[in-house]
Order: C-alpha cells, then structure tokens, then sequence
C-alpha cells in the first residue's frame, strides 16, 4: 500500500517525521481525512489531535493550531506547537486546565476571557491525546 | 616608580580578572554553540511557512489581506532585540545607535512612533531617553522556546492588525560568523515584498475553505515566525559577541600581565643593585 511522508515541524524543531497510511485532522472547515495521492491543499487547523495511521502502527499529536499543507505523497503539519503523547507534561497541563477554568469563572475584561478560553482548549486536547494513548 | 608591592597587587588582581573573563569566553562558547543549534532547528520551518506564504500570495490574484497591504503612515512601531547583560562589545550599543539615529532622522515628535524591545539593555536605553516604550520583555533565556516569545510577537502583530502602528519594523544584530555580526533592519509588516522574493510556487493548492481565511491564520503566524527568528539570530550574536569580546579581554589582560611583571622584575633588580650599591658603599666607608 502507497504510503504519506508526514512531517510535523514547530519553531522548536520536526516533532515527527515518517511514513503513514492516512491522515485525518479536525480542520476549521471540518474533519478532513487525508490518504495518499490527494489533491495539493492547505488548511488551518484547529486545537486539536490529528490522527495518524500506518502499517500496524497508530499515533496522535496534539497540535495547537496551525495549518496542514498537503502534497500527493507528503503531508507537512505546521504548528507553533505539537506533541507526541509521550512529550506531553501532563502535570503542566492539568494545572493549566484548572488555572484556565478558575479564570473562566470569574470572568473580568474580555481579552483575558479569550486567553483563557484558548488556555483550556489547549489543556483538554494534550489531556485527551495522552489519556487516549495509555 | 611603583613600589614592588604595588606592581604585584596589579599583577595579582589582573590574573583573578582573567580568570574571570576566560570563564565567561568558554561559558559563551557553549551558550553560542546551543544558539547555533536552537537557530538550524528553526529553518525547516520557517522555510516551509515560507514557502505556503509565497505560493499563496503568487498563485492568487484576489487574496487580500490587511496585512498584505501598505497603507498610509501615521505611526511606526520599532521591534529592537537587545541583550538583557552587557559585556558583549558592540553587540546592544551598535543596535541601538542604528535605532536611534533612524528615529532621529525621520520622526519630529513622539507621537509618531513606538518602541517594542526585547531585553533589558534596549529597555532602559530608551525609557531613559523619554521615548515612548510601549511593551517590553526581559530575563528571555539562553535557549529561547517559541512559547517565551510569543505573547510579545503576537501582541506587536496585533498592533498592527488594529491599526495602531502602521508599518513595523525589526532590529537586531544578524549572525554571520562567530567574529561578525551585523546590525540588520528588517521591515516586519507590512509583507509587501513577499510577491518578489522566492521562487515560483511549484503547486497549486486547494485550498480549504478559501484563500481569505487561510491568509487570516497563516499571516500573523507568519509574522510572528519572524520575530522568533530575528530573536534566535540575536541570541546566536549576543553569545558570538560576547565570546569575542571575552576573548580580547583576556589577550589584553595577558599582555598586561605581561608588561606588569616586566617591570615587577626591573623594580626588584634596580631595588637589589641599590641594596648592594648601598652595602659595597657602606663598607668603603668603614676602610
């Protein structure tokens, strides 16, 4: 079976670099699934886990934002910042999710509410990715 | 003529000076060794985002983005990246020369303009200066993470998305060897050399939704990529820098070492000569 290159890059370096079946991502516009031999696209991403699928293998990457830049064989992530299950501190994110949530409770000048608001979309997804990989 | 007890302190405090600032060249040199690395880890993606940026802005004709657009000049911000020390030579004094000679020459009053830095040494050169500092960020470490920098970068991309600067620019010192380093002004914003930098997109993309909204993502994180970038260059020069100047500290303070025991050893012999002129003279007394 043909297969995708698929490379995550942030500005703090290629998170992931290997070969895949499929690709699929939560986009702004939707799910998009991506298999070998697709259409050139680019979209952006939300806070979410892009799932990836190989030969025998699976994993999922928590990405905050970004965007998806697909090629026929090679699908390039870029995102300010993503991590494997196993990069992820989890410690740091539930103390996040809690701090974001204390925040969204006592709700004072609007941009910090959107701060927060954003703060706790990151905290879920790292949760969710590495509770759903263990 | 210095006494010798007065030569040998010199000698002695020059020696704990260069042991100091050796420490501080091997110090820099590792610092400068990890800036170099942070930097190459950097390029792949600032090449990629490069590159979607520049076919999309090539392939179509419609896209329009505020902040692909110049628009008329009211106020100009000033993102300059300093060091939080000094001790570097020229690397903070030269930036901030360039910086405040161009403000000199093209603004009258205050209010055209606003200044963004990065570092202490910048902070407090301008704010004792009474020009406007408008944000400003400190105690940056050694080995920069994007997540340091990107409240400051997103906030300053911001400015310009609510029109309160117009165009912005960036200053910092370029790395191009481990001896050189340059004084480079970059215009940030608005991006409107993208079109004839870079070679022509190889694809075409689809793009989903549509070009507008992919440009509304893409551009500040563009931007703010910039920034990240122009900061590890800095980083890699402060450290450059540093070593360099480190370096010639020491050589000098061994040459002064050199030159101190000199004489030390000309003092001590004309002090013996006089001792034995004195002794030689004081027995041909006694005859």
């Amino acid at each position: 079976m043909s297969t995708l290159t698929v490379s995550v890059v942030t500005p703090d370096g290629p998170v992931l670099e290997d070969a895949f079946e499929m690709v699929s991502c939560k986009a702004e516009s939707g799910e998009l699934g991506i298999l070998p031999g697709h259409i050139p696209t680019v979209a952006p991403l939300t806070i979410s886990a892009v799932r990836l699928k190989g030969e025998g293998k699976s994993d999922r990457i928590a990405v905050n934002g970004g965007f998806l830049e697909v090629r026929p064989d090679k699908v390039t992530i870029l995102a300010q910042s993503a991590e494997k299950p196993s990069d992820i501190d989890i410690d740091r994110a539930r103390m996040a999710k809690e701090r974001a949530e204390r925040r969204l409770q006592n709700k004072q000048a609007d941009i910090d509410f959107q701060r927060a608001e954003m703060a706790l979309k990151r905290a879920l997804n790292r949760l969710d990715v590495y509770e759903n990989n263990f | 003529m210095a006494s010798l007890r007065d030569i040998k302190g010199r000698i002695t405090s020059t020696k704990k000076t260069k042991q100091i600032t050796k420490a501080m060249e091997m110090v820099s040199a590792s610092k400068l060794n990890r800036a170099e690395q942070n930097a190459k880890r950097f390029v792949p993606y600032s090449e990629k985002i490069q590159e979607v940026v520049a076919s999309i802005a090539q392939g179509g004709g419609d896209a329009s983005h505020p902040m692909l657009e110049a628009r008329e000049v009211k106020k100009t911000g000033y993102l300059v990246i300093t060091s939080d020390r000094g001790l570097a030579g020229a690397f903070n004094s030269s930036v901030l020369r360039k910086v405040y000679q161009q403000i000199r020459s093209k603004h009258t009053s205050a209010n055209e303009y606003t200044l963004i830095t990065v570092g202490r040494i910048g902070r407090d050169f301008f704010r004792k200066r009474n020009m406007p500092v408008d944000m400003d960020i400190t105690g940056i470490a050694d080995q920069p993470d994007f997540s340091d920098i990107k409240d400051i970068a997103s906030d300053t991309v911001q400015l310009y998305t609510d029109e309160k600067i117009d165009q912005l620019y960036i200053y910092y010192n370029h790395y191009v060897s481990a001896i050189t380093q340059e004084v480079t002004e970059k215009k940030l914003l608005p991006l409107t050399d993208m079109n004839k930098d870079g070679k022509p997109s190889q694809s075409s993309y689809e793009y989903e939704p549509n070009q507008e909204e992919i440009l509304e993502v893409l551009l500040p994180q563009y931007a703010e990529s910039l920034i990240y970038g122009a900061l590890l260059d800095s980083k890699a020069s402060e450290h450059a820098a540093r070593m360099t100047a480190m370096k010639s500290a020491t050589d000098n303070a061994d040459d002064l070492i050199g030159d101190l025991t000199l004489s030390y050893n000309r003092a001590r012999q004309a002090a013996i000569t006089q001792e034995i002129t004195e002794i030689v003279g004081g027995a041909a007394a006694l005859e």
